[in-house]
């Protein structure tokens, strides 16, 4: 009877983590595609074919989320890795207080968005604001940072950057600790300068590094929405309306079908940047 | 004597990043802090400057007992959620990492296309509300706790299943031939073990889902299940004319994780680059 032993480890240890994961996300992730399909008010779904994403890519404001979101992932994904780079290499150079200076460069990371979304509306007032004040004093006219149609993007990007370069930057740290100083030795030796050796060593040896980083900041870009929603709420108009919040407004005026489409647009978009960025990360490392 | 030109390097530029430093990373809380103790009419004019009348406690008091103590019960609810999502995503999390790295097999090809999922592809808002109204889970504590160890897992499995590649399977051995059943091996044994990433697992993701704003937003409305997060944001047009509280309410929710972070640096500095995976 008992011929084959059951294995120490039993399948339905999966299980419970399996039932969660395929209810909650695999379900409604496979749902979306047909629900994007339909005229929906989450209880009768009426197939009406590729009319919202006909509309999605008909109306300007949706479109101007689409490509304000493309915009904010790509600013803030290359300037996190090249701040986190230079932030890092700048923090394992011996310099005084470096332990302190690491942690107080992290500490944003783990703030509440919402919090830090506030705190910078406040800090960025075009009249009474900090920061505009203290332009003022050295004699600089600041901008309406927020309240600019032309740059409300760009300073939601600049405040998802001063939260966040401090993770790139852990990786990075952890990324440099890897590299054996051999390399910095001979390349000394050969009589490479400090500059040479940021450029022939220290970038192409901390790529796995850059390859998370990259990859990491990208995908939190594309999908951002709290620090947004904190600070202009895609306003003014729609001037950084990205694709998280278009959904969010959409579903708020009870357009289901509508904000379904947009859920499915955002995620071929995260795929198609990504797999293929995967695929050329990985190729260019057997190439080494 | 090129020995001391080095140091004297080092201290100069140390200096001066700590001088950049302060201004940009140190100034906000600063701004945060003072904001919070002064009176409404100072606070709203939004300066950099030393509060003339201290006033944190009565702002305290205030941003505590608005709209009915709601932050007290926001910091309840959002302390059940974090407690329970955690402790889930600790065990399911072993659970799967353990069987992926003991048990090799053509199913752990379909376990890891689910990680890689889990990690990249973004929750499909509307279709899990729909879910979550099917089972009777929308608006819920508990339904909320299920999304959190729902996005939260594929993140656990990978941080658990590297950490299990570490652990010799003579131990697993020995407690099965001493006969210790499969889930015997794994409780007693296995899990003690692992101590060490799970400290770094619940500092990492209790500080994610108490910060969360989103996920709530959308799956549980309604003023008696309001989280931290959420108090700010509902704070944010009330005290349109009171900064100061507002700012207080601001000052409250960054206090835990400045003190996971005082307590608990070396671990979450560990989760967040051994695992590297989520942001």
């Amino acid at each position: 009877m008992a011929s084959r032993r059951p294995s120490p480890y039993p399948y339905w240890f999966v299980l419970p983590a399996a039932v969660v994961f395929v209810a909650l996300f695999l379900v409604p992730t496979v749902a979306s595609f047909w629900f994007s399909l339909t005229r929906w008010d989450l209880f009768d779904a009426e197939f009406i074919g590729w009319d919202n994403y006909r509309q999605f890519f008909k109306e300007p404001f949706l479109v101007q989320g689409l490509t304000n979101t493309l915009i904010y992932a790509v600013v803030t994904s290359g300037a996190k890795t090249v701040l986190g780079l230079l932030l890092a290499v700048l923090l394992t150079s011996g310099i005084w207080m470096q332990g302190f200076l690491r942690s107080v460069v992290f500490f944003p990371v783990l703030v509440s968005t919402i919090g830090v979304g506030i705190t910078f509306a406040a800090l960025m007032h075009p009249t009474r604001g900090v920061i505009n004040l203290g332009l003022e004093s050295i004699g600089i006219d600041g901008p309406a940072w927020l309240s600019d149609p032309a740059l409300a993007l760009y300073s939601v990007a600049l405040i998802d950057i001063w939260k966040g370069v401090g993770l790139a930057t852990l990786i990075y740290i952890a990324g440099l600790a890897a590299i054996a100083p051999e390399y910095y030795e001979a390349s000394r030796i050969d009589g490479a300068t400090r500059w040479q050796q940021f450029w022939r060593v220290t970038v192409p040896l901390v790529r796995p590094a850059t390859v998370t980083v990259v990859t990491l900041s990208l995908i939190g870009g594309l999908r951002s929405f709290d620090i947004i929603w904190a600070t202009t709420r895609g306003g003014p108009g729609f001037a950084s309306d990205v694709l998280a919040s278009v959904i969010y407004k959409q579903y708020q005026a009870g357009f289901y079908g509508l904000a379904t489409a947009g859920n499915v647009i955002l995620f071929l978009l995260i795929a198609i940047i990504i797999l293929p960025l995967t695929y050329w990360f990985n190729k260019r490392e057997v190439d080494l | 004597m090129s020995l001391r030109r080095d140091f004297a390097r080092r201290r100069n530029t140390g200096i001066l990043a700590l001088l950049v430093a302060t201004v940009i990373f140190i100034l906000p809380f600063l701004y945060i802090f003072l904001m919070a103790v002064k009176t409404k009419q100072e606070a709203s004019l939004f300066l950099f400057n030393w509060p003339s009348e201290w006033q944190a406690w009565q702002n305290l008091v205030d941003v505590v007992q608005t709209r009915n103590y709601m932050l007290l019960l926001a910091y309840f609810n959002s302390t059940v959620i974090t407690v329970g999502a955690v402790t889930l995503l600790v065990i399911f999390g072993a659970m799967v990492g353990y069987v992926l790295q003991r048990r090799p097999s053509g199913w752990n090809k379909l376990i890891y296309a689910c990680i890689l999922i889990g990690l990249m592809v973004p929750p499909a808002i509307v279709p899990t509300i729909w879910v979550l109204q099917g089972l009777g889970l929308f608006k819920t504590i508990h339904g909320m706790i299920f999304i959190q160890v729902a996005y939260g897992l594929a993140f656990s499995v990978l941080l658990y299943r590297s950490f299990i590649s570490t652990i010799p399977r003579d131990l697993d051995e020995a407690a099965i031939i001493d006969g210790a059943k499969p889930w015997q091996v794994f409780f007693k044994v296995i899990l003690p073990l692992l101590k060490p990433v799970t400290v770094t697992l619940i500092v990492v993701q209790s500080i994610a889902i108490f910060n969360d704003f989103t996920n709530p937003l959308y799956y549980l409305p309604g003023k008696e299940n309001v989280t931290v997060q959420l108090t700010l944001f509902n704070f944010q047009s009330q005290f349109q004319s009171q900064y100061n509280l507002l700012f207080m309410n601001i000052l409250l929710v960054t206090i835990p994780p400045l003190l996971v972070f005082i307590f608990f640096n070396r671990q979450i500095v560990a989760g967040m680059t051994s695992g590297a995976v989520k942001g």
